[in-house]
């Protein structure tokens, strides 16, 4: 649905985004991470047709954003990052003109902006100024003035940011009942979000994409162990090898000890799971089993590693080479 | 029609805001001083005249009222329409609505000529409001209604060349008050630029008549309709409109 490839933009000599590619399958929801500053505004703005690329293309439902700009409108919704919008207008008549000039006809538009407005929960608000709205009831209806043509892709530009945790979560569920139906992309701050509402990620820092792909896999890709946290009272040493020669497990590693009890850090090799082997081997030996938790490595340690390496290979290019970020 | 659904959003943000009522109220009250002034001046020179019957011969309503009135209500115009179109481009810029506005499905030139129009249509509205004046008169005196209606033409031109110079110059910043003062400023320039005509003389002096905007507008108020008026007026507005949609293409290259 979305197709972009080697996207560059420059502002004068600042290079905004470099080489930038991607694709996006019709009916996904993909997130667009990165740290401020990294471009993803700006690859929003060229996909929304609100200024070229400085090089390459970019195509929305197979229409080229430059070269038949018009054919992309028609398919998009396009919430920028700080919501802009007409404060002077009422809610109703705001969503109406939208309507109208993304060519909604007469007949339909009545009840497309009545329908939104239900969907976005703002027809409770609709005779309001939208400029006396609080900050959670514009973002509503900005995204309600995205959606109110029904096109076939979402672009939105920070969509949960500045929402109280209610809001958040309706917002939430309001993107991922677009899913299917719409091709979804949408950048944010908020790692949990992604795990909750994305199907995959793009990573972008300075510019340049660092990680993509669905975030099992590229969780997958940046941790190929699993790892478990185990609580156990008993001799340490002799904890920590036993635990160590259960097959599939790569290390052992101690943690400071609480209330008497040893604590350990286990890492094994993904999809092999070793919870009820530690579990035999503690009652097997008597000792007492305390904690066994499986911590999952997240988004989030995927995002700060592939942002941090990053940083650590440009700042000091060859010693990053020899010393790879743990 | 998209350029139909531009044109009730502005109309709709003239009327929902103050700005309309209070550009109307300020043009009415100024252009109604005016009026009463001139036409109490005229009353009086009526009554003298009826003492002495030869200084009434060339008392015309047509001419003693209503020509000062158009060319007193074309000096409003240069004051207030600039604070009429410095919104249209410069706010959208400054509340980032643009950014939305240029991702919809319509042309830049739709996108202009729905704002152009609709401040245009603002415009005619004011000025329809003070055809009130030629109905009082009327009232009194016996008018001429060719010299009215040119008149009235030509403020409507002089007016489109206004509201074009100030929706170009809205394009080229996101401040309103910039926006404002340049207007104000440029159409100043051309409507002295007459003034230095008589010094310059030759062909320099010619030039410079010709340019001047207040020059074109008289003929119209003597009731005289030449299409080199209507010409200037109408290629004035065009220049002034197609530079704002390169301004408009700029500005997304621009970023």
């Amino acid at each position: 649905m979305i197709e972009v490839d080697h996207l560059t933009k420059k502002y004068g000599l600042v290079g905004a985004i470099r080489d930038v590619s991607f694709s996006v399958s019709p009916g996904q929801i993909v997130g667009f991470l990165g740290p401020n500053g990294a471009g993803k505004s700006t690859t929003m703005r060229i996909l929304a047709c609100f200024m070229p690329a400085s090089s390459g293309t970019a195509k929305v439902a197979g229409y080229d954003v430059f070269t038949q700009s018009m054919e992309v409108r028609r398919r998009i919704g396009y919430l920028p990052e700080n919501v802009p919008l007409y404060t002077d207008m009422r809610v109703a008549p705001y969503l109406d003109f939208v309507a109208e000039v993304k060519g909604v006809g007469r007949a339909e538009r009545r009840r497309r902006v009545a329908e939104v407005m239900d969907r976005c929960l703002v027809s409770d608000v609709q005779n309001r100024l939208i400029g006396k709205l609080s900050k959670g009831y514009r973002q509503r209806v900005g995204l309600a003035q995205a959606i109110v043509s029904d096109p076939d892709v979402l672009i939105l530009d920070e969509p949960t940011i500045g929402l109280d945790p209610k809001q958040i979560t309706e917002i939430r569920s309001l993107i991922k009942s677009l899913a299917g139906q719409h091709t979804v992309i949408l950048s944010t701050h908020i790692l949990p979000e992604v795990s909750m509402v994305c199907d995959a990620v793009i990573i972008i820092n300075k510019g340049a994409i660092v990680a993509q792909g669905p975030i099992d896999t590229l969780v997958e890709q940046f941790f190929p162990t699993s790892r478990l946290e185990v609580e156990i009272v008993g001799p340490t040493p002799a904890v920590r090898e036993r635990i160590r020669a259960i097959p599939g497990v790569l290390s052992v590693q101690d943690q400071p000890p609480a209330n008497g009890a040893g604590r350990f850090t286990v890492e094994a090799a993904r999809g092999r799971d070793v919870r009820a082997e530690i579990f035999q081997l503690a009652a097997q030996q008597r000792w007492d089993l305390l904690e066994l938790k499986r911590v999952g490595l997240t988004l989030e340690e995927v995002f700060i590693r592939v942002v941090a390496g990053e940083e650590a290979t440009d700042e000091s290019g060859e010693a990053a080479l020899e010393e790879p970020a743990p | 029609m998209k350029i139909w659904a531009i044109f009730k959003k502005e109309m709709r943000l003239y009327f929902t805001s103050p700005v309309a009522w209070v550009v109307f109220t300020i043009f009415l009250l100024i252009a109604g001083y005016f009026f009463y002034s001139i036409f109490a001046f005229f009353t009086l020179a009526s009554m003298q005249s009826m003492m002495n019957p030869q200084m009434g011969r060339d008392l015309n309503v047509t001419d003693s009222v209503m020509r000062p009135l158009f060319s007193n209500v074309s000096v409003i115009l240069l004051l207030l329409l600039p604070l009429v179109t410095m919104r249209l481009f410069a706010e959208e810029r400054r509340a980032g609505t643009i950014e939305l506005l240029l991702t919809y499905p319509v042309r830049d030139g739709a996108v202009l000529a729905g704002k152009y129009l609709a401040a245009f249509a603002l415009y005619a509205i004011m000025i329809a409001l003070t055809l009130l004046y030629p109905l009082i008169v009327v009232y009194f005196a016996r008018l001429e209604w060719g010299p009215i209606f040119t008149g009235y033409l030509g403020l409507l031109l002089m007016g489109a060349t206004f509201i074009a110079v100030g929706v170009f110059a809205s394009s080229l910043t996101e401040n309103q008050i910039v926006a404002a003062i340049t207007t104000f400023g440029a159409l100043l320039i051309f409507w002295i630029l007459g003034w230095s005509a008589d010094y310059a003389g030759g062909t320099a002096g010619k030039v410079l008549q010709f340019l001047s905007i207040l020059e074109h507008n008289d003929s119209f108020s003597k009731g005289v309709l030449d299409t080199k008026d209507v010409l200037y007026y109408l290629n004035f507005t065009l220049l002034a409109l197609f530079l704002t949609l390169r301004s408009l293409e700029a500005r997304r290259w621009k970023g």
